[in-house]
């Protein structure tokens, strides 16, 4: 008996228990995972309603995006990994011409356009991307043999870097930097040496500060600014200041829900999108912001599960990447709400109101069920 | 067969691989979600305190409100000084988006003074940018129609109703009330700027600045919930204003304008004082102007026409204005002849029509030419004769001149419930020697004896002199507060306020001199027999005084001429005064006056007295 019967066999018995996970199972739904995504996305709901207090119709959109996510989730659940590792090469190039296109047409337009009018949903080719990388690179790893060889580390640098650099150039650096982290993370269960891995990690780390401290004050606000276009540079120390004191005054239960001063009196900046948790925290104090977390973290702790329960490099690898990059994104947000990073404009996945980006979670967590629920088809 | 051993072993190698690399994952954001939780657990527990008390600062506000100044009304409970609501034009700069263009654009519809402009850039600087900043104060009626139609266009510039004083009666009043205006950087660093937060204005003069603490009453607050842009969303709670208290003055208003209109436009001062209890029934100041001009702000022009008017409308006579005593003084010197036993009743002196010192070539003049005969002491005050009080004042020496004057009250302030009042002078030769650097001289007494020396005293000081004749020495601070009420308290009334009295070692030497006094209008041959008129239905007794104008007895050197008043120029003519009381036995009224540049000094007391005995009961 090789390893990978071993854990199909140790899998296999707890799913042959419960009569429903075989209709799940017939749906490839992952019922851990959907019901952490269904409790988070409901508890962001409830936050988003007391933030966009005074607009019913922000509360209502979000509903539409989230129910239209939730299904583009189920449609991409019922694909199979196999399907998905065939189209992995030519999604990615697909994305790296639509990302060409949206340069042209910005070029045209004599301005930065980032996404093509879908209707609900704007199509933007980076947010493809964040998917397409992963799963190119994924794809190219389990082609070839891993460890990764410095021949496979720089194709995989070219095969990130030309994306990333024409998501930069939209401009759209924050983006940008997510596109390298994912691909990155796929390096990383790859198996880039540690020594690279700290090497790089350790000079990006000590070199930042220095750098920064070398630049001139009005550098350093064009650096942000560069990061962050709509970011006006005399706010910045005032809405990193706002949330403090909203999560802060929010105290172990917080103030109550739609009890808010912070937000409620706009006082709080961002507060639909980018500053929401602050809203957790005033509103739910420690208590709802643990909650908060632990939602967050079942999601990331089932998808690192499928990761090891997978049954290929190409799906182990995008699975392990696919979780990664989530728990970076909403790590990176809360971590910027609550004082201890630096603030860049992202949002709190499926909690900050607004569309694209929930579709590509949904769209990621969709290629997670199917890894997970596809698995014992192939094996039996 | 080689081949796909080594895939497979590379695969399991692969599963490994991949499988630490979670762990190693898994490992790091296991210590990033402590450091997270860790970073909550700071903010929202250990500084917990810290941030409510800064999210509180940033939502809660306490808004100061503006109590309601306390009326002003007369004895008989006439209102004299009330709040009336303005409309002013506001405007909140962080609501407006171009402002020079929206000031351009409402000038088209309001015209908007230069110093209203200047007023507006001013406070814009001084006020936080969501604080209203009144633009136009006092919008007239077209005004505000005028805006109404037009206000979708200004967002940002609203119209507020705010209370103002008003003084019904004008300028009859402003010497007793005095008025408002804004607190200005001096005022602000003397009151307590908590419970003048909420105040725009403050009391400048006369009663209302006397009584600025009475009639302000107490600040209130308001608890507000403040949004971000600062703007009140919701008055949590409040403490209401204290309303400043009702003050009742002595001031009778309908004597105040009989009082007025008897000087008939000239530049004088009239004092009526009840002589039993020391209230102020009239102060009048001629010529005055409208306290109105200065609450909503007076433009600099106006403020320069007042100031440079030759008339003087700014200056209080009644307090400020000093004038000789001229022969007003006589009967005071006179009462100290008698008391001293310099003179009696039947001291006589023969009057020439001028007197000389001995070993001296100076000669006084009697304003009489060709003087008076032979003249006792109540005849010398009956007729006003120099002579006789040049001979008196000699006799008894500038030492007890002044002792007499002093006791009536001149050289001192009177103490009146207003600011500003002037002491005067009484004149010694100590005096002299500090101020003028020169000594005495035997002349100088004698110009004292008929009140033209160096004495100077306030209308106030005359009518409080002349009050205390009335009541034969007992003495009474001058006032204005006959009661003051609190809201939703009974009127508490002042007492008068007792002075040391003058007292005279023969009680008979007061009738001497007041009989005297009556001759003065009553006989044929007093001063004022003429002027006052027939057919008044009360005792009074009175004294006339003339002031020489300061120029004229420069060129005159001394030397009196005989002048004909219509012949020299209105603004060099003597001033004349008149001081009387009435009834002469339980006198009601006491009043002085003084009529700059004009004999009319007696017609105006006439017209006082006939109007005050003939409203009082018998």
């Amino acid at each position: 008996m090789n390893l990978i019967e071993l854990i199909q066999h140790k899998i296999k018995k707890p799913e042959n228990r419960m009569a429903y996970h075989t209709f799940f199972q017939a749906i490839h739904i992952d019922v851990v995972l959907f019901f952490s995504i269904i409790l988070l996305v409901l508890f962001g709901l409830v936050i988003l309603d007391s933030a966009a207090n005074e607009n019913l119709s922000i509360l209502e959109k979000q509903m539409l995006h989230m129910s239209v996510a939730l299904f583009v989730m189920f449609l991409f659940a019922q694909i199979t990994p196999s399907t998905y590792q065939r189209w992995s090469p030519w999604i990615y190039l697909a994305g790296v011409i639509f990302l060409i296109a949206v340069q042209i047409a910005g070029h045209i337009n004599k301005g930065g356009q980032r996404w093509l009018n879908l209707g609900l949903f704007h199509f933007q080719p980076s947010e493809v991307m964040k998917l397409a990388i992963p799963m190119l690179l994924a794809w190219y790893f389990h082609r070839i043999h891993l460890p990764i060889t410095t021949r496979s580390l720089v194709i995989a640098s070219l095969l990130i870097s030309i994306p990333a650099f024409l998501t930069a150039k939209q401009p759209d650096l924050g983006t940008a930097i997510l596109l390298i982290a994912a691909g990155g993370s796929v390096l990383l269960f790859a198996g880039l040496s540690w020594r690279l891995v700290l090497g790089f990690g350790t000079l990006l780390t000590v070199s930042a500060p220095i750098l920064w401290h070398f630049l001139h004050e009005y550098q350093r606000q064009r650096v942000l600014t560069f990061l962050n276009p709509g970011r006006d540079p005399l706010d910045s120390g005032y809405h990193i200041i706002q949330s403090k004191i909203a999560i802060g005054s929010g105290g172990f239960f917080g103030k109550g829900w739609l009890n808010g001063t912070q937000s409620h009196l706009h006082f709080l900046p961002e507060h639909t999108t980018d500053f929401i948790f602050a809203v957790c925290g005033e509103e739910f104090g420690l208590v709802g912001s643990v909650i908060l977390i632990t939602l967050f973290m079942a999601i990331v702790l089932r998808g690192f599960y499928i990761a090891i329960n997978a049954q290929d490099t190409y799906t182990r690898l995008l699975a392990g990447s696919i979780s990664l990059t989530f728990f970076m994104s909403f790590f990176i947000n809360i971590g910027m709400v609550t004082g201890i990073l630096p603030v860049v404009g992202l949002p709190l996945p499926l909690v900050s109101y607004g569309g694209s980006s929930m579709l590509t979670i949904m769209v990621s967590f969709g290629i997670l069920m199917s890894i997970q629920t596809h698995r014992k088809l192939l094996t039996t | 067969m080689q081949r796909k051993r080594i895939a497979i072993k590379n695969h399991l190698e692969e599963i490994r691989l991949i499988n630490n690399r979670v762990i190693v994952a898994l490992a790091i954001i296991g210590c990033l979600i402590i450091l997270l939780l860790a970073r909550l657990f700071y903010l929202q527990l250990i500084q917990h305190d810290v941030y409510t008390t800064l999210s509180k600062k940033n939502w809660l506000d306490l808004v100061p409100v503006e109590p309601t100044r306390g009326l002003i009304y007369d004895r008989n409970g006439i209102l004299l000084a009330d709040n009336i609501p303005v409309f002013s034009l506001d405007v909140i700069p962080y609501k407006i988006q171009n402002l020079p263009q929206t000031l351009i654009n409402i000038q088209k519809i309001i015209p908007l003074s230069e110093t209203e402009l200047t007023q507006f850039h001013k406070q814009l600087k001084e006020h936080r940018r969501f604080e209203e900043i009144p633009l136009k104060l006092r919008l007239t009626e077209t005004d505000l129609a005028r805006f109404a139609e037009n206000q979708y266009r200004f967002p940002g510039v609203i119209v507020k109703a705010r209370p103002i004083r008003f003084y019904p009666y004008g300028q009859t009043l402003t010497p007793v009330l005095g008025y408002m205006g804004r607190i200005n950087t001096q005022e602000l660093n003397e009151i307590d700027p908590a419970n003048y937060s909420a105040s725009n204005y403050i009391g400048k003069l006369g009663i209302e600045k006397y009584y600025e603490e009475e009639l302000h009453g107490k600040v209130g607050y308001q608890q507000v919930e403040n949004d971000a842009s600062g703007e009140a969303t919701r008055v949590l709670s409040q403490i209401r204003p204290t309303p400043g208290e009702a003050l009742h003055l002595t001031v009778d208003i309908n004597l105040q304008r009989i009082a007025e209109q008897a000087l008939e436009n000239h530049r004088g001062a009239v004092i009526a004082i009840q002589p039993s209890t020391g209230q102020i029934l009239a102060m009048v100041s001629a010529p005055s102007y409208d306290p109105n001009l200065f609450v909503a702000g007076i433009s600099n022009e106006a403020y320069q026409l007042l100031q440079k008017s030759p008339d003087r409308p700014l200056y209080n006579r009644a307090i400020r204005g000093l004038y000789p005593l001229a022969s007003t003084i006589k009967p005071y010197i006179a009462l100290q002849a008698l008391n001293t036993h310099t003179a009696s009743i039947d001291s006589t002196v023969f009057d020439p029509g001028w007197y000389r010192l001995r070993n001296s070539s100076r000669v006084f003049h009697d304003k009489k030419h060709d003087g008076h005969g032979m003249v006792n002491l109540p005849r010398a005050v009956t007729v006003s004769c120099d002579t006789y009080f040049y001979d008196l004042a000699n006799k008894l020496g500038i030492k007890q001149i002044d002792n007499v004057l002093t006791q009536f009250g001149f050289g001192e302030l009177t103490g009146i419930d207003v600011n500003d009042e002037l002491p005067g002078i009484v004149a010694s030769p100590e005096w002299k020697r500090r101020f003028k650097g020169v000594s005495w001289y035997p002349g100088d007494t004698l110009s004292s004896g008929i009140g033209q020396g160096f004495m100077q005293a306030t209308p106030l000081q005359l009518a409080v002199a002349i009050s205390t004749m009335a009541n034969r020495g007992i003495r009474f601070a001058p006032y204005f507060l006959l009661s003051e009420q609190q809201p939703g308290q009974p009127l508490s009334t002042q007492s008068p306020v007792s002075l040391n009295p003058v007292v005279l070692s023969d009680h008979n030497a007061w009738d001497t001199i007041i009989h005297a006094m009556q001759n003065v209008v009553s006989s044929p041959e007093g001063t004022a027999y003429r002027r006052f008129g027939q057919n008044f239905s009360y005792t009074v007794a009175g004294k006339t005084g003339t002031a020489q104008v300061y120029s004229i007895r420069q060129n005159a050197n001394g030397e009196q001429q005989n002048r004909e008043d219509n012949q020299i120029p209105e603004r060099l003519r003597d001033h004349s005064l008149f001081v009387a009381f009435a009834p002469v036995d339980h006198p009601k009224i006491a009043i002085a006056v003084i009529v700059e540049n004009s004999t009319l000094a007696v017609n105006v007391a006439r017209k006082v007295l006939d109007y005050y005995l003939g409203t009082q009961p018998a």
